[in-house]
């Protein structure tokens, strides 16, 4: 009786299964055989009628030009820049709030906060209200001491962006951080203590081995929003001067939406889920070879 | 018993079938305030109006994607002189050629009209026209005992600009657009290359960036901003440069004269009494050296309601609607620039002292002969075939960094001229 009811109770299962995962398959397949069909295609919208098959063409053209190996340079730096500066200023902040101190509490929550605010708000902030060279505070305050003004957006695009999408992030590393953090065992640190560790010492050997596991969570989520970043740039710099903040969504963005070239686009779109996927390869081996390492 | 009447008075009275009007417009003053007029126009003809209110390159992309996908989703679309005679060419617009004798077609500029039409047929009805001209400050050239002619030339530019420029102060000599983007930073340099003698394209349709005129016209533009301009330049676009002048940041500024009343408005500009008008500046030709837009009402073929979209652009874009402004909001706040006969009406010329001088650039532009040199397309202050969305963008982004200091401008238009052959090879593949 039994062993002829686990696979009837097996396919039972499945097709029970069957439709969520075949309307989560069509949600998923659509779209990207639309992408792979439009990319092989000349098409504009703006010229209709003149469709045809391009075959190779449009990732050949991508392939070929400049702006599209600049944008994938940029797109890792920028990816690569505000992981460090999120997770390095992300265990710092973690590590001062894990301390008991009058109003730790409120403190806790005003570090959160820049998480929530959308990103096209804050970077209209930081670039109307903060670094402006005419208005901004920055400029106020290296004016008065003396310093003149810096022009954040044309001298350095990459790194005023970088450094807005930090701050943006930071919160969300300590979100995940500090709980970690909280929950080391507190009888472990006391031992640390007693066997003569400083605080260095403590970080090093106690506190970070805990918080690796947390911090490759963070980073795998970051990466995922950080590769498809737009807004804080088209907000702030318009992929430019010259192609100096653009990244892969924003060179598609450009190519879609400002040339209506959807073929093109496409190729851009095909070629960015490709290097998403080297890129989170890469990240998961990284990632699963220092969690090994642990045990 | 009350409740039956009631019952009775509504099947009697209640709606029936009211018609309805999708109209998608752009954020911009005098569509703001159309919105705020149109439960009169909603009272007169018992239409119901669904409104999509957009910022204006949002609802270009939304637009330009809604019309060439055939989807049927908006019934008054708001476009402006570049699109309409391209998109009237293809047949995605109703001409709007009969919206009857008191419409008062003769009252339109003969530059607007031609401007939204194709082939003779208009396609959009204008709602309000811009040309460009010079904004200075009156307080400050009289402080340094300077007088802006009626018509500057570009050197008379560089030395008011030089003579006025007081970053310590924060006055700069001259604010002009930078950001990348063929509706902001080329939309003013077209018409600086223009008057430089060059132009966009040959008679062939090759992409002319790496001409001499366009190296000096560059060369001269990209020397002027960096030394007499604000710094960070290249994010002002139209809106920044406004705040600036408004601001009072600015001896000079080369710009769309539709923000003259915003200028001149004191609850919203500190250099209300103080700002001066001239001619947009001349370099060596006057082809093309201010340009011409409109903003336009348009109806799409997929729209099921054209007749009533119809009699929502005529209310909107008659001369009984500036009428009906004026009255609401006063005769600045008027939509201007679209029918003369508002220039000969005392009432606005009164409060508007740079009417006159609208009037002549609008007249004066046009469209047809932007360059000295032959060119085989429409448009001063764009290209009207489809691919200069693109063209005009990637050159855009290459000349901000050029004025950013991250290139020279001989490399800048080599990469921008590498760029727009690429963008134009397309136009030749059949």
């Amino acid at each position: 009786m039994t062993t002829t009811a686990k696979p009837a109770r097996h396919l039972h299962a499945r097709s029970l299964l069957a439709p969520s995962v075949a309307a989560l398959l069509l949600w998923m397949i659509v779209p990207l055989v639309m992408t792979l069909w439009f990319s092989a295609e000349h098409y504009n919208l703006l010229s209709p009628g003149k469709t045809a098959f391009a075959g190779w063409g449009n990732y050949l053209d991508l392939l070929t030009h400049r702006a599209l190996w600049v944008a994938m340079g940029n797109t890792l730096i920028l990816v690569g820049l505000v992981l460090a500066i999120t997770l390095i200023f992300g265990t710092l902040l973690s590590l001062l709030l894990d301390q008991d101190f009058p109003g730790h509490q409120v403190c806790r929550l005003l570090v959160i906060a820049p998480f929530f605010v959308m990103p096209t708000v804050s970077a209209l902030i930081w670039k109307n209200m903060l670094m402006n060279p005419v208005f901004g505070l920055f400029a106020w305050i290296t004016r008065s001491l003396g310093f003149g003004t810096i022009e954040f957006f044309s001298r350095m695009p990459l790194l005023s962006i970088v450094v807005i999408v930090g701050w943006e992030w930071t919160p969300f590393a300590v979100l995940i951080l500090l709980p970690a953090l909280q929950s080391l065992n507190p009888e472990q640190v006391e031992a640390a203590r007693l066997d003569g560790a400083g605080p260095l010492a403590l970080f090093r050997h106690i506190q970070l081995p805990h918080l690796l596991r947390p911090m490759a969570v963070v980073a795998m989520i970051e990466t995922i929003f950080l590769l498809s970043l737009f807004a804080e740039i088209y907000v702030t710099t318009n992929g430019g001067p010259g192609l100096a903040s653009t990244n892969l969504a924003y060179l598609i963005f450009r190519d879609a939406l400002l040339g209506f070239d959807v073929g093109r686009a496409s190729a851009g779109g095909v070629i960015a889920i490709v290097l998403a996927n080297i890129v989170g390869l890469f990240l998961m081996r990284l990632v699963g070879r220092n969690l090994e390492d642990l045990r | 018993m009350l409740l039956t009447a009631a019952l009775v008075a509504w099947l009697l009275y209640r709606p029936v079938g009211r018609p309805e009007l999708t109209v998608a417009t752009a954020n911009n003053t005098d569509m703001i305030l159309m919105q705020q007029l149109s439960p009169e126009f909603e009272k007169q003809t018992g239409v119901k109006l669904n409104w999509v209110v957009l910022g204006e390159n949002i609802l270009r992309q939304r637009l330009t994607i809604d019309i060439s996908t055939g989807s049927n989703t908006f019934d008054v679309i708001t476009i402006g002189s570049y699109e309409a005679p391209l998109w009237g060419e293809r047949g995605w617009l109703v001409p709007l050629d009969d919206l009857g004798a008191d419409y008062g077609y003769d009252d339109i500029f003969k530059v607007i009209r031609q401007g939204l039409s194709y082939q003779n047929r208009m396609y959009a009805a204008p709602f309000y026209g811009e040309g460009s001209f010079t904004y200075y400050r009156k307080d400050l050239f009289q402080r340094a005992g300077l007088e802006m002619p009626l018509q500057p030339s570009y050197e008379h530019v560089r030395q008011f600009a030089r003579t006025l420029h007081d970053p310590e102060h924060g006055v700069y000599g001259i604010c002009l657009r930078g950001e990348p983007g063929w509706g902001q930073n080329m939309a003013y340099l077209s018409t600086l290359v223009n008057t430089f003698g060059g132009r966009w394209l040959d008679l062939d349709w090759k992409p002319q960036l790496s001409s001499p005129e366009w190296a000096e016209a560059i060369s001269f533009y990209v020397d002027l901003l960096r030394n007499y301009g604000p710094p960070g330049a290249i994010t002002d676009g139209y809106n920044e440069n406004r705040a600036l002048f408004a601001n009072g940041n600015c001896a000079m500024w080369v710009d769309a004269t539709s923000a003259a009343s915003y200028l001149l408005d004191p609850s919203q500009s500190r250099v209300a009494t103080t700002t001066g008008f001239a001619k947009a500046p001349i370099a060596k030709v006057p082809n093309g050296a201010s340009y011409v837009w409109s903003w336009a009402f348009a109806i799409p073929t997929s729209s099921k309601r054209a007749t009533v979209a119809k009699q929502f652009i005529k209310w909107a874009t008659s001369r009984q609607y500036i009428v009906t402004v004026s009255k609401r909001f006063g005769w600045l706040r008027v939509p201007s620039g679209s029918r003369e006969s508002i220039y000969e009406n005392p009432a606005y010329l009164k409060v508007a002292p740079f009417a006159p001088l609208v009037r002549a650039a609008i007249m004066n532009s046009d469209y047809t002969k932007p360059s000295a040199l032959p060119v085989p397309y429409v448009g001063i202050q764009y290209v009207g075939i489809p691919e200069f969305q693109a063209m005009g963008t990637e050159v855009g982004q290459e000349i901000s960094a050029a004025l950013a200091g991250r290139a020279t401008v001989a490399q800048a238009l080599a990469l921008a001229q590498a760029e727009a052959e690429r963008d134009m090879e397309g136009r030749s593949r059949k």
